[in-house]
């Protein structure tokens, strides 16, 4: 039980990891020496970075909201799940850790496709970067997870 | 030569005072209303006037497009502005606004408003700065913000009627304490009819007896 306990609560830590790099990240788009979204354009020269904002066009700002918020509400699931471990009667389920969790991951994933879909093209950005691949890897943890809570039932 | 001085001083008091917008922002399309008035030491005359000119972005030279005097309101009728533009000012109080009508990208510039009021004739235009946007441009963070807060609103709000619906549900049980003139058990038999689910009698040698929400 105990291993099971752990396993979770390390899985739970890593997706909160890689959510917050990939909020954090400026790194979604990259082309060159230019890497941009989700809050900085920058373009690296020499050793100098030259960074603008990113445009504030409504869809680039609905997909900040969403990581921002799949960010909060996983962070939400981990205090959530810490509780009702030391609070919760023996054979209760991790109810509200499930909700949380599983809210993140569909946040995760609506950010994930609007930013795809909506990615202008633009003829300097090649490929996309590793916040981008972070935000995909993700979404499939952060469901696998809530599934998890879902059955996980509390004994000893 | 103190009242020769005190003569020219109080002519520079009266210089006219033009008051502009410094800049308006407007959709492609659309109307707007450019405000023009002035403050003047001197009544408003009657041979009063009023001119806008135009000069686009970009450009060194300014065309007239209105023009007021003598009582009648001139417009454009050959310019850029031909049939677009409307006298919407009051000039008995001072204010001499245009009406530009379906802006265009073209339509962006200055606008200079000259007025004179005679014998005060003396003052500095005022201008105003035109900006046609096809949409107006939204603030970064506004939508983001928006977007959070309605959600952490709406998990807040969720919260809160869970545990009011559980802290209704647990106060399930409340007592009566009644002193009734017919006695104990017609009040508990009028209890039972209007719902109540009761104790079988009333709690012995006291007046009240204990009704539970079926």
């Amino acid at each position: 039980m105990l291993f099971i306990l752990l396993g979770v609560l390390l899985l739970h830590l890593v997706i909160l990891i890689l959510l917050i790099v990939s909020t954090a990240a400026s790194a979604w788009s990259v082309g060159g020496n230019k890497s941009k979204d989700l809050w900085f354009d920058c373009l690296t020269t020499s050793g100098t970075y030259q960074c603008k904002h990113a445009s504030n066009e409504e869809w680039i700002q609905a997909v900040q909201a969403l990581m921002i918020l799949s960010c909060i509400f996983c962070f939400c699931a981990l205090i959530a799940f810490l509780y009702q471990l030391f609070r919760m009667v023996k054979g209760g389920q991790f109810f509200f850790t499930a909700i949380f969790q599983i809210l993140a991951s569909v946040f995760v994933m609506c950010g994930a496709i609007i930013y795809t879909v909506m990615r202008p093209d633009d003829a300097t950005i090649t490929h996309f970067g590793y916040a981008y691949v972070l935000a995909w890897v993700a979404f499939p943890l952060c469901l696998i997870s809530g599934l998890i809570y879902i059955v996980l039932r509390k004994t000893e | 030569s103190l009242t020769i001085n005190a003569h020219v001083m109080a002519q520079q008091c009266q210089a006219i005072v033009i008051y502009t917008g410094w800049e308006r922002h407007a959709l492609v399309g659309s109307d707007i209303r450019l405000s023009c008035s002035f403050f003047s030491w001197r009544w408003t005359s009657e041979e009063v006037t009023f001119s806008w000119t135009y000069r686009p972005d970009g450009s060194r030279d300014s065309i007239s497009i209105f023009h007021y005097t003598g009582g009648e309101a001139y417009l454009d009728n050959k310019g850029p502005f031909k049939d677009r533009l409307e006298f919407v000012g009051n000039p008995g109080r001072r204010d001499g606004s245009i009406l530009i009508k379906n802006l265009d990208f073209n339509d962006n510039g200055t606008f200079t408003c000259d007025a004179k009021n005679p014998p005060d004739i003396v003052g500095r235009p005022s201008s105003v700065r035109l900006l046609v946007f096809e949409k107006v441009p939204i603030q970064a963070g506004v939508i983001t913000g928006a977007i959070i807060g309605v959600v952490l609103g709406l998990l807040v709000l969720v919260v809160v009627i869970y545990y009011l619906m559980r802290f209704l549900v647990a106060r399930r049980v409340f007592s009566l304490n009644v002193r009734s003139v017919s006695g104990p058990a017609a009040l508990c038999r009028w209890a039972f009819r209007q719902g109540l689910e009761l104790r079988p009698e009333p709690i012995p040698g006291t007046d009240t007896c204990v009704a539970k929400l079926a």
